[in-house]
């Protein structure tokens, strides 16, 4: 009976070649290194998933963002458990990620014909920055007030257009509700939408162009 | 690659899709458990009150004539206290303080408000053209059952109800 459902969806939808080409690609032997990538992806899922159901009791208001989390981590059913995963899940992503980029450069992986794959990547970490950035304001708590203060100033610096790059970052000049709601918006929909589609780009030329072996002594 | 070991039992590939199913099915388990009981933890906690609230002097309420009173419940609903507004009628159907029906304004069809029409002696509710006569029972419309009513109890001459509804 699963056969025939099965040969019936795969006949109208190609299961068994999307399996072939994403799954059962013909990869060089490779170490434990090389699935960093598959890891960042992993924790991507991870945070999408447990960042989705924290937004349904986060209010990103100043008045109200701190007593929602208060209730997430005590007055709700395994609230700090969705919460702890978010919070620790992002520090390792960023820690992945970097990593992931890391192998990537020193293993010569982002060579032709992988130059494309190299640049999505940088994108991806870039983005991936952003996210923890955006993300460590939404508890509106003293650390996260001050290290958002110091972060948008670093990005005042800038000569000339610096004044003008704060403004647009906090919604004004000090740190306000606008800053903790265009904060919220770019973490729980801009950055995990160009986020998302990048991967599917990213990962397209992984499969196109497939992943790089170990260099050998003489390369 | 080719298999180089034939195993009678299982292929590596095989095991491996086991092995990976496997673990994808705990991780899954140990994350979406969590997750619906997270979700459904507001609806699972009971905010019952039991304060009974005073409606004030029995005198003021006429004999005979519905009169309607309202009272606000504060409950705490997550991180911040929620002010709800309820509305009930008194009938007093004679000098006698047990002789009383305190009914909810609450419609039984779904939950809008009914109002008392003094012309017609009924309560009407807007929302599904439904009335209820002065005892609270269907007189037509689609309510499943007549009014709720309040319990009650009168000390030193002040009426208070218990703000639970029951079912009539």
């Amino acid at each position: 009976m699963a056969d025939k459902i099965f040969a019936w969806l795969d006949e109208r939808l190609g299961l068994e070649g999307i399996y072939g080409a994403v799954l059962d690609r013909k990869v060089p032997k490779v170490n434990w290194w090389f699935t960093l990538g598959s890891a960042s992806l992993f924790l991507f899922v991870m945070q999408g998933i447990t960042g989705i159901f924290l937004t349904m009791y986060y209010v990103p208001d100043p008045t109200k963002a701190y007593d929602s989390i208060e209730y997430i981590m005590n007055g709700l059913a395994f609230g700090w458990l969705i919460r702890g995963v978010h919070h620790w899940g992002a520090s390792l992503m960023v820690l992945v990620v970097f990593l992931h980029m890391l192998r990537t450069f020193f293993f010569g992986a982002y060579k032709f014909p992988r130059e494309l794959t190299w640049l999505t990547g940088v994108l991806l970490l870039l983005l991936t920055l952003g996210m923890g950035f955006t993300g460590y304001l939404l508890p509106w708590n003293q650390r996260a007030y001050w290290a958002t203060t110091v972060g948008t100033a670093i990005a005042g610096s800038v000569p000339f257009v610096g004044d003008f790059i704060l403004k647009v970052l906090r919604g004004g000049p000090d740190l306000s509700a606008l800053t903790l709601t265009r904060f919220f918006s770019a973490h729980i929909w801009m950055l995990p939408a160009a986020l998302a589609g990048l991967i599917g780009v990213h990962m397209y030329l992984i499969i196109r162009l497939g992943i790089s072996h170990i260099p050998k002594e003489d390369e | 690659m080719a298999e180089k070991v034939k195993s009678p039992k299982m292929s590596r590939r095989e095991f491996t899709k086991i092995v990976t199913a496997f673990l994808g099915t705990v991780m899954g388990a140990i994350m979406g458990i969590p997750i619906i009981g997270y979700v459904i933890d507001p609806a699972l906690k009971s905010q019952e009150s039991d304060a009974w609230i005073s409606l004030g002097p029995l005198e003021k309420y006429p004999i005979g004539a519905p009169t309607p009173f309202s009272f606000t419940l504060t409950k705490v609903n997550g991180w911040e206290r929620t002010t709800t507004s309820y509305g009930v009628f008194v009938l007093r159907h004679s000098e006698n303080e047990s002789d009383i029906k305190v009914l909810s304004n609450r419609c039984t069809h779904l939950s809008c408000r009914v109002s008392w029409k003094e012309p017609e002696q009924t309560y009407d509710c807007p929302c599904h053209d439904a009335r209820f006569n002065i005892e609270g029972e269907v007189v037509y419309g689609p309510p499943p059952h007549p009014l709720d009513t309040y319990a009650y109890k009168i000390e030193e001459g002040v009426l208070f109800i218990n703000p639970t509804p029951q079912e009539a």
